[in-house]
């Protein structure tokens, strides 16, 4: 297989703007990807954020509409992290491919009352977390769709993209399970089945839950595989933290691909450094060998 | 906020409107340069001290502005009010502007102990910013024999030396003199003054922190330390240093320490949230101590470590077997560093030591690495 190939011939080195052994794992790249995939990134004790940069500056390469919930950390934060990956963010935002939520900002007119509320309706599920996130769901229709509307300068962009970074800080601030898993079956219903687009999704687990508790992301994470069409499951080495190996990344198909392909799981190793991710082959690692 | 500071002047002038060119003058050399700050060496954001040395060492040089640090109480909340401590009399130091909250006892009562800086070779800072009445100048200044002609220079230069230092260390058997601590403003939060007002629908989520999170935000506006408002103005920015006493606990009105599953479950979360929203836009740092020790949901717990920024936990040996166990006599504690955050940056740089013991001394606060605990452990 032509992967399997290049981890055997030694050291991989990624290029400087991509994760180029990760497209050739995934077997995308952005001039062809597969339309209407729902990818699901986990982790449990480790952190996946790497995986939603890659992504971002994935689908903005492949010129696609993107709208971006963030939810956890500010603008700032992965514009200079898209900066290091070759993508420009701001530039993006301008020309109107990126519609950016800014989670954190827009909270902050309704945690704390204004006399005047001018923020977007998106962050409502802060209000009362029982009337789930419907407005949320509103917020991204909207902005997905009008990109399929009849406006001209809607044309030159791809397939819409969404992509929320994360989904287990709405478990945190009172969202149920359910509610969760409502607005991801809307939006992939949205997105990926009528609009022909992609959602990728990252949920973040803790190692210590209790079976029996309803509410917690493990949870949320087994009613979101079944929906996906992608998981790339990230988890620190069972052996132990190592500064050469971040960490494991393990890549599983959950509908089989159009040509048939191979769907086995796939198990890879991966180390993060300043611009990129590489990932091989467990053993196979440049510290190793 | 948490952004290297030549990302802040680009986005300033992508912003504005006025354009009328699309030349943009690099203009690398306003960077922002606040005494008592300094760019860390891995992605240039601007760091402060935490008032101890050795924990600014295990952080990666120190705490980033915006950013809040968690910790994780000991038993009798010993060590991690040391470590409030010494993060507060950083601030007067540095003359950083101060924020405490606490719903225990007046935190005017936290500002009296602070520990006393040991600025042996630097001097003291006088108060030189108050303006002298004309009949007092002949009288109090010592009248210069020999050297007169430098009896009129003004006496601003040692403040300024005295500041520009990054990390001190304090004596904390002297508490810090009422002239030092004066001469940095500091702003109070006692719970008991600010009852909760039931009838404000929107901060119901909150709970008992609504109050808190208005009064930050408040003090953030209105004395200009939100980013956007620090480059715009003339003036010279500084850094707002904000600490939080035993958040979670029963005292302020939550009871997630009492319960296992506990009626106020996401408002300490929530506040974390609305608190990590402010901090991103301004210049200020937090430091939160949590009696973790009382909660017995793990899972809360980890959602808590993940809202806040850096996580230590504190875990100390008194009343403990292990203060009497030979191997930790030269210890008070173990230190355990939960989480560091990578902000602006793809690869996490976390401590390359895992097991970490401190000690509390006159003059520091040392924390080091301490391998023998786990092979003595094994051996029995």
């Amino acid at each position: 297989m032509q992967w399997c190939n290049r981890v055997n011939t030694g050291l991989f080195i990624a290029s400087p703007a991509m994760y180029t052994e990760l497209n050739s794992i995934l077997n995308t790249s952005p001039e062809s990807f597969t339309k209407g995939d729902f990818i699901l990134l986990s982790d449990k004790q480790s952190d996946a954020s790497f995986l939603i940069h890659h992504f971002l500056s994935f689908y903005l390469r492949a010129k696609c509409k993107v709208c971006f919930l963030a939810m956890v950390q500010s603008f700032s934060h992965y514009s200079t992290v898209s900066q290091r990956l070759g993508v420009s963010l701001a530039q993006a935002k301008e020309k109107g491919q990126l519609v950016f939520l800014e989670g954190l900002q827009e909270s902050l007119s309704i945690l704390i009352p204004q006399d005047e509320h001018t923020g977007s309706q998106a962050m409502n599920f802060l209000r009362d977390p029982k009337l789930g996130l419907q407005d949320l769901y509103e917020f991204v229709s909207s902005k997905v769709k009008r990109s399929c509307g009849g406006e001209a300068e809607s044309e030159e962009w791809g397939p819409p993209v969404l992509l929320v970074d994360d989904l287990s800080v709405l478990l945190t601030l009172g969202v149920t399970v359910g509610a969760v898993l409502d607005f991801s079956h809307y939006c992939q219903a949205t997105i990926c089945s009528k609009l022909q687009g992609n959602m990728v999704m990252l949920v973040r687990c803790d190692q210590e839950e209790d079976e029996g508790d309803n509410e917690s992301p493990a949870c949320l994470l087994k009613g979101l595989t079944h929906q996906s069409s992608l998981t790339l499951d990230v988890q620190g080495l069972p052996t132990g933290y190592c500064r050469d190996i971040h960490g494991q990344v393990e890549v599983c198909w959950q509908r089989r691909q159009g040509d048939g392909q191979n769907t086995q799981n796939k198990l890879f190793q991966y180390k993060v450094h300043d611009k990129g991710a590489s990932f091989f082959a467990r053993g196979t690692s440049s510290a190793v060998l | 906020m948490a952004a290297p500071m030549e990302r802040v002047i680009k986005q300033q002038t992508e912003r504005s409107t006025f354009k009328t060119t699309s030349f943009q003058k690099k203009t690398r050399s306003k960077l922002l340069s606040i005494p008592g700050t300094r760019p860390s060496v891995q992605n240039g954001q601007l760091l402060v001290s935490s008032g101890v040395t050795s924990l600014d060492f295990l952080l990666g040089g120190g705490l980033a502005v915006g950013t809040v640090l968690l910790i994780e109480e000991d038993r009798y909340d010993s060590y991690s009010r040391v470590i409030l401590k010494y993060f507060l009399a950083e601030g007067v130091v540095c003359r950083h502007r101060l924020f405490v909250a606490a719903a225990q006892e007046n935190p005017d009562d936290i500002l009296q102990e602070l520990p006393a800086p040991i600025l042996d070779d630097v001097a003291i800072p006088k108060p030189v910013e108050q303006p002298r009445l004309p009949c007092e100048s002949q009288e109090s200044l010592d009248s210069m024999k020999i050297a007169w002609r430098y009896q009129n220079l003004p006496k601003v230069q040692t403040a300024l030396v005295s500041s520009s230092r990054f990390g001190h260390y304090y004596d904390v058997s002297k508490t810090m003199e009422p002239e030092i601590r004066q001469a940095a403003k500091s702003h109070c939060f006692y719970l008991p003054d600010h009852p909760q007002k039931t009838s404000n629908t929107h901060s119901q989520f909150l709970g008992p922190y609504s109050a808190l999170l208005k009064s930050l935000q408040e003090v953030i506006r209105q004395e200009g330390f939100e980013v956007a408002a620090s480059m715009s103005n003339s003036q010279n920015p500084n850094v707002l240093r904000i600490g939080l006493h035993s958040l979670g606990s029963a005292l302020w009105g939550d009871d997630l320490c009492c319960s296992d599953s506990p009626e106020h479950r996401h408002s300490l979360v929530t506040f974390l949230y609305g608190l990590r929203a402010l901090l991103r836009s301004s210049l200020a740092v937090a430091v939160i101590t949590l009696p973790s020790h009382l909660i017995q949901d793990r899972a809360l717990m980890g959602n808590i470590t993940r809202l806040s920024d850096y996580s230590i936990a504190l875990e100390s040996f008194k009343g403990s077997e292990r203060e009497t166990n030979p191997l930790y006599r030269d210890y008070h504690g173990l230190l355990h560093v939960r989480q560091v955050p990578h902000l602006n940056c793809l690869a996490s740089q976390l401590p390359d030591h895992k097991d970490l013991a401190f000690k509390l001394k006159r003059k520091q606060f040392s924390i080091e690495f301490h391998p023998v605990k786990s092979h003595v452990e094994s051996t029995g």
